[in-house]
């Protein structure tokens, strides 16, 4: 018995606690099918890390080789871009490009949050953690690294979660700032076609307008904006289809059990994790404030009103925030039809947050 | 630390931060109906 015993190491309560929190994230990732690609592995890898002289992390621990290959360099958000970017279809945007100015708007949590952090904490890590707000984990994960930050591991639990709950955040955010007469606005849509030339130029344009002015963007926006020029030039399906499933589902898998090795105990179980947290949902709730506030402005001077909630979707997390507009707009009015407007505008949230991202990283590098 | 009057400091980064984003998605605006007007199917 001695000498089975021999080798075993007594966890200590902290390592215990993460343990719990691995759970449940699983359990979230499962049951509650919350971003289960991520929360899944993120979960599984907190118990691993957090096994007492754990062979995942340390100088030769395959994480830790991971972490060194995939994310310290920022390849792995990198390229997990090029698979969202292949997924995207710009069409609503294309077909009604006035809608971007939402995404724009929808930032505000970004910058609000940034200023609220920097009361607590240094300004790097301000900007981290402001960035949660970009509602998109791959930007967050690069600004955070770029910036050295101490808490990648806290930034990437929050962004990812609350990306899942945006159906729990938005509905009351956006019922506090609109009433009911608003929600009912109709906004009929017209189908318009998009030629395929149009289509091709569309990302290069954009990467090249986002570089110039905010040229540490570069990346983030470029690798977004290849992936839709492989989707959308019509001779290259094959990688296309590659981008959006395999090579999306592969970096998942090692992008959750890489970040993983950031949550060990010590690192995790602080009192600032608890506020970053709570910053992340500051985030989150002003970026929605900040999107609806936007189109009430615009409709005090325009003649066509436009169903404010719509500003909502501008926020990143694609495509859920469009569908709760669409769900909250049919709640107030079972034949008000949204969606094609909510999901315009929650593409061009993408394109704005990494832009954001761009600009935190071209303030504070 | 706590320190209220960063919050007062950092409020120049909003406000650049949210002017370019939007005149940023201004320009894309521009060139996406420039683009459409150019390029009907």
């Amino acid at each position: 018995m001695n000498e089975l015993l021999a080798n075993a190491v007594i966890p200590t309560w902290q390592q215990i606690v993460m343990w719990l929190i691995g759970g449940l994230l699983i359990y979230l990732a499962i049951r509650k099918e919350m971003e289960p690609t991520l929360l899944l592995p993120l979960g599984f890898g907190t118990i691993l890390v957090n096994i007492p002289l754990s062979g995942a992390v340390g100088p030769h621990g395959p994480l830790t080789t991971l972490f060194s290959a995939g994310i310290s360099n920022e390849l792995f958000p990198l390229i997990l871009f090029i698979g969202i970017g292949a997924m995207i279809d710009f069409g609503p945007i294309l077909t009604n490009p006035k809608l971007m100015l939402f995404g724009a708007a929808a930032q505000f949590g970004i910058f609000f949050t940034l200023c609220l952090a920097s009361m607590f904490f240094g300004i790097n890590d301000a900007a981290s953690i402001g960035i949660i707000g970009a509602a998109d984990g791959p930007t967050s994960i690069v600004v955070a690294q770029k910036l050295n930050s101490n808490y990648l591991g806290a930034i990437m639990v929050a962004a990812y979660s609350y990306m899942a709950l945006v159906p729990m955040i938005q509905p009351p955010v956006i019922k506090a700032l609109t009433t009911k007469k608003e929600r009912m606005i109709r906004m009929p849509y017209e189908q318009k076609n998009v030629s395929r030339t149009t289509r091709i130029l569309f990302p290069i344009i954009i990467t090249v307008i986002a570089g110039v002015v905010a040229p540490e963007s570069v990346a983030l926006i470029g690798f977004l904006m290849f992936g839709n020029l492989i989707r959308e030039c019509g001779v290259l399906n094959s990688l296309s289809e590659t981008a959006q499933k395999v090579l999306a589902n592969l970096v998942t898998i090692f992008l959750g059990l890489t970040i993983a090795s950031q949550m060990q105990a010590e690192s995790f179980l602080r009192l600032e994790t608890l506020l970053i947290l709570g910053l992340g949902l500051v985030a989150f709730i002003f970026d929605t404030a900040g999107g609806v506030l936007f189109a009430k402005l615009l409709n005090l001077f325009s003649k066509k009103k436009i169903n404010p909630m719509i500003g909502a979707a501008g926020i990143s997390a694609f495509p859920m925030s469009g569908r709760v507009v669409h769900k909250l707009g049919l709640e107030a009015d079972p034949s008000n039809f949204l969606l094609m407007h909510s999901i315009g505008v929650n593409v061009s949230g993408q394109i704005a947050s990494v832009i954001a991202g761009g600009l935190i990283l071209n303030f504070f590098m | 630390m706590f320190n209220p009057l960063a919050f007062i400091t950092n409020l120049k980064f909003m406000g650049v931060g949210m002017l370019t984003i939007v005149a940023v998605m201004g320009a894309i605006i521009l060139m996406t109906m420039l683009l459409n007007k150019m390029y009907k199917d």
